[in-house]
């Protein structure tokens, strides 16, 4: 009963999405204000209908309805309750649920943060919004739906992925997807701007925050997803490269470069017409992810069981609404107008340079991860790509970006003066290259990857707090506290964010550069030693829990002859989806490092001997604390005053126009 | 004219479509062998039945034959198997087989259950010849023809459309 | 009470020895050779996974090839050696660098040909603009707002 209300509340959904994705378009175009006006409605009506199916799921799940294929086939009864919760979206129909539900949730908040928006364009967003839900609900009732019963029903089911029965899987997607589903808003704002004419530095200011906020999602999203695998896997990485984490990360690259296109456009009006079309890629980069990761056309540790059918219908939702909204761009982009002038040198220029890179990277992201497809398709040959290649090309693509991360900030807008930012920069500089030079000696040895890394890091650390003092000193306030509170928190936003960059950088190299490894045979009673740390292995424990049987190991760790903590790594072997046991590595945690060991095989002919991997990993959590650090310079830039529009402020908003110059 | 170039992302996209349609249908995973038309790498080991005798690669020059990589703990080998049979008793081309990481105890118990096909089958049991030719997932066939050199690896099980469609006009060309 | 007092002496006298702490002894007979082997395998993609690379893999076929490679690495083989000798089994699947040949030009160049184009395109277009707006000057709507917005640009000190 209640998978089929869920089924029936997904059909009346679809009813509501092909009304709200046609009538308020068409109102706009021909000014018709009633038909207009049921974008707001719809959209909120669009929301609790998909919410009761999803409601509905979960609740087939936490009652162990065994009857529906997808509870069958990602639970079991004695699966912890959060973890039947977060099954929701553990395989493919529910994932696209999932994504339905947060597209709807989206809706749901343009619908009620938009007051200032004109009807027109508010029934544009919610319009095209409402079209791509139309294409996910055909593509859940039609090929994927997580309602389908089984008959007869399973006795017990076949358990969730053992991987990911992790509070990672509680956390990770829906973070991801608000993130990467957030910028269809983005994507929605564009092609109404593209639609109604209106395309100027008001819309730049209105896309702003929606941009920011889906920006700052995504960026957590992907950095509990490195998290999580890195605990999770058992051999301390965190980045593979892989086509789905590639898949996530170039709309994030995408809307990063979206971000600072905006500020140019708000600032300038210039430029719209770039900015469009990149937000039409960050979405389509979002769309395309969602293809590539459920359609085997990519192998991938991560990808859902896959079926060519469901593939082909992705692909041609991706068709068109992708081509769609690139067709709209030619048509209209060349009738928009230039903007105002800005010089070659300025940070409205410094900006655009950081697009021109940022893409290029997600170029070189999606060239890297389709060319075996590529090759494959062409006949010609049967290659891998993997970390050797991408590491390479996105750090080298990246690193003028980083330099310029330093400069772009200083540079006044319209006009910048490189003589004078050079002089204000010129300790920076030289401060951070000394320091880089130097401070590789001091953590043990040198290392040039240590030092590069290292440099830029500083380099942008340096001349962001240079940045800071120029704005800080001139206030008229006195006090710290209240000097930062004077300063715009759009301001304090790039700031931190920026420096979150920094962190990063520092995590990594100092990771890569400095990380070590012991694969030793235990006994107990062995120790193993790393760095100024001893690892003595006290044997391994078992047991049962909820739905696995684990083996525990025990370590003390010593440092200078004191007992400082104990690590216990655990391996999970499931129950009823058997298959290669789950390592949970143990990590001790710290600002400066993280220790991590992980139990490897029991060692063939001792039974009491165990195969161990001890890691010690210099600044590892400063890579996950630059994302948060990134992340919440997000959320402090899209808080700022500017973006609190008060209905009073409509008045002041005439209408925007379609300017009739000469194209760009 | 110039409007023109707000067509490029246009028609990128259009390429890519092109691109990702063809690789729907096509299978990420197969890694196609480096070896066709190279000479079948040089082996020499002992039969499963017994492991006094033993053949070599260069035993099986001057004919066309197939060599099946196959396992008793192989469960798609299972499928296949019944086809090779039925193949084997039209004596077209003798079948050898490539035992992989297996004990002659459980080979020979698997063969004598499901049938064999085989003029012999060769003794890998630490799957080192399984290397040299390549192999990473059983079953895999090789055809190699009368020179040595091998002309055509299927990988996964065979079945008779295969057999009929790609294998015997290729032993019919080998052999002519 | 003798023969317990004898038991006693015998387990006092043993005891340190069966309860000895060692240091444990790394995976693999030659730790050098192992490690050499390991970052070899970080390179190399396990051919029966989905997209794990040969260290890693727990596969059958991947300890077979990691044993393999120890064994080339014993004989003094060096990694180029090692790799193609498994790029001649397998392909060049087994790479996860991509060797560069004039199929992989595209993917080795094309992201900094790609830069460079974008920014050779971004300069000519600045160009150009600033050529077309040059030619335009500003209406008094346009002016007005040009002046406010420089104003907006005095109350921030960049």
């Amino acid at each position: 009963m209640i998978a089929e209300l869920g089924s029936f509340s997904l059909m009346i959904a679809l009813a509501v999405a092909m009304i709200l994705g046609t009538v308020p378009i068409i109102g706009a175009a021909r000014g018709n204000a009633g038909w207009m006006a049921l974008a707001r409605p719809g959209a909120r009506a669009l929301f609790v209908l998909v919410a009761v199916a999803a409601a509905c799921l979960v609740v087939s799940f936490v009652r162990n309805d065994f009857s529906v294929v997808y509870v069958a086939t990602n639970s079991t009864r004695a699966l912890p309750l959060r973890f039947k919760i977060a099954a929701f979206w553990g395989g493919h129909e529910g994932s696209m649920l999932l994504w339905l539900l947060i597209l709807s949730f989206w809706m749901l908040a343009v619908s009620v943060f938009s007051r200032h928006l004109p009807a027109a364009m508010v029934a544009r967003i919610l319009g095209v919004m409402g079209l791509i839900a139309v294409g996910f609900l055909l593509f859940i009732l039609l090929t994927s739906s997580p309602f389908d019963r089984l008959i007869p029903a399973a006795e017990e089911g076949r358990d969730l992925n053992p991987l990911l029965q992790d509070p990672g899987m509680v956390a990770h997607p829906p973070m991801l997807y608000m993130g990467y589903v957030g910028f269809s808003v983005a994507f929605a704002f564009a092609i109404a701007a593209l639609l109604g004419g209106n395309l100027d530095a008001t819309w730049a200011r209105w896309s702003r925050p929606w941009t920011t906020v889906a920006w700052s999602f995504l960026t957590v999203g992907i950095c509990l997803g490195s998290a999580w695998a890195y605990y999770t896997l058992g051999w301390g990485g965190w980045w593979f490269w892989d086509p789905v984490e590639n898949a996530s990360f170039m709309p994030w690259l995408a809307g990063t470069a979206l971000m600072h296109s905006l500020a140019v456009t708000e600032k300038r009006g210039g430029f719209k017409v770039w900015t469009v079309l990149l937000a039409i890629f960050a979405f389509s980069l979002s769309l395309l992810g969602t293809f590539l990761v459920r359609s085997g056309v990519l192998t991938s540790v991560h990808a859902f069981a896959n079926d060519p059918r469901r593939g082909v219908f992705i692909l041609l939702f991706l068709s068109i609404v992708i081509g769609g909204s690139l067709a709209l761009y030619a048509w209209r982009a060349p009738k928009v107008g230039l903007g105002e002038r800005f010089e070659l040198v300025s940070r409205e220029t410094m900006l655009l340079t950081n697009n021109v890179l940022f893409l290029s990277a997600a170029g070189a992201v999606l060239l890297g991860t389709l060319y075996p497809l590529f090759l494959d398709a062409l006949g010609l040959a049967k290659i891998s790509v993997g970390p050797p290649y991408f590491d390479v090309v996105f750090v080298a693509l990246m690193t003028p970006g980083l330099f310029l991360m330093g400069i772009g900030p200083l540079a006044r807008w319209k006009q910048a003066n490189l003589p004078e930012i050079g002089i204000r920069l010129k300790w920076a500089f030289g401060v951070s290259l000394i320091t880089a030079l130097v401070l590789p000696l001091v953590l043990g040895r040198w290392s040039g990857l240590a030092a590069f890394g290292l440099w830029l890091a500083l380099w942008i650390f340096a001349a962001t707090m240079v940045n800071l003092w120029s704005r800080l000193r001139p206030l008229p306030v006195s006090g710290l506290g209240a000097r930062l509170r004077a300063l715009p928190l759009g301001y304090l936003g790039m700031l931190t964010a920026h420096i979150g960059v920094a962190v990063f950088i520092t995590g990594v190299t100092l990771v890569k550069s400095y990380e070590s490894e012991k694969d030793v045979q235990m006994d107990v009673g062995d120790t193993v030693s790393m760095g100024p740390y001893t690892f003595k292995f006290n044997g391994v424990t078992s047991g049962a829990r909820e739905n696995y049987l684990y083996s525990r190991g025990a370590f003390d760790v010593s440092k200078n002859g004191h007992v400082v903590t104990t690590m216990t790594p655990e391996k999970h072997q499931f129950v009823v989806s058997q298959g290669e046991p789950s390592t949970v590595a143990a990590i001790d945690r710290g600002f400066m490092r993280d220790l991590y060991v992980a139990l490897g095989d029991q060692s063939g002919n001792n039974p009491t001997g165990w195969v161990v991997r001890v890691y010690y990993k210099p600044f590892v959590d400063w890579i996950w604390g630059g994302c948060l650090v990134m992340a919440m310079g997000g959320v402090l830039a899209l808080s700022d005053r500017r973006y609190r529009f008060a209905r009073s402020a409509v008045k002041d908003v005439a209408e925007p126009t379609m300017s009739a110059t000469a194209t760009a | 004219m110039r409007y023109l170039r707000f067509l490029i992302p246009l028609a990128a996209f259009a390429v890519l479509t092109g691109f990702l349609m063809k690789g729907l249908w096509m299978d990420p995973h197969t890694v196609p062998s480096p070896l066709i038309d190279k000479p079948a790498p040089a082996f020499r080991l002992t039969q499963v039945a017994d492991a006094g005798k033993s053949i070599g690669r260069d035993d099986m020059l001057g004919k066309v034959w197939l060599l099946n990589v196959w396992a008793s703990w192989c469960v798609s080998c299972r499928e296949e198997h019944p086809v090779l049979v039925e193949f084997a008793k039209t004596g077209v081309v003798p079948i050898y087989g490539l035992d992989y990481k297996d004990t002659r105890d459980e080979a020979l118990k698997w063969l004598d259950r499901l049938g064999n096909p085989y003029q012999a089958s060769l003794f890998d049991p630490d799957g080192r010849v399984g290397i040299d030719y390549g192999v990473y997932g059983v079953p895999e066939t090789y055809v190699i023809d009368k020179t040595g050199t091998i002309r055509y690896k299927q990988i996964g099980p065979i079945t008779p459309e295969i057999l009929h469609d790609r294998i015997v006009p290729l032993l019919r060309k080998l052999n002519a | 009470m003798r023969k317990r007092l004898l038991a006693w002496l015998l387990v006092l006298l043993v005891a340190p020895f069966a309860a000895g702490a060692r240091e444990a002894p790394p995976v693999g007979e030659d730790p050098v050779i192992e490690r050499r082997m390991m970052a070899l395998s970080e390179e190399l993609r396990c051919l029966v996974c989905q997209n794990q690379t040969l260290a890693d893999s727990h596969a059958d076929l991947a300890a077979d090839l990691r044993q393999e490679i120890r064994e080339l690495m014993q004989k003094g083989q060096s990694d180029e050696q090692v790799k193609r000798y498994l790029v001649a089994r397998y392909g060049d699947f087994v790479l996860y660098r991509p060797p560069l040949k004039s199929t992989t030009w595209l993917l080795w160049f094309g992201p900094g040909v790609l830069l460079v184009g974008g920014l050779t395109a971004l300069y000519l277009v600045l160009l150009k603009r600033r050529r077309l707006l040059a030619a335009e000057p500003l209406d008094a709507d346009q002016e007005r707002r040009a002046l406010a917005l420089l104003s907006e640009d005095e109350g921030q000190p960049s």
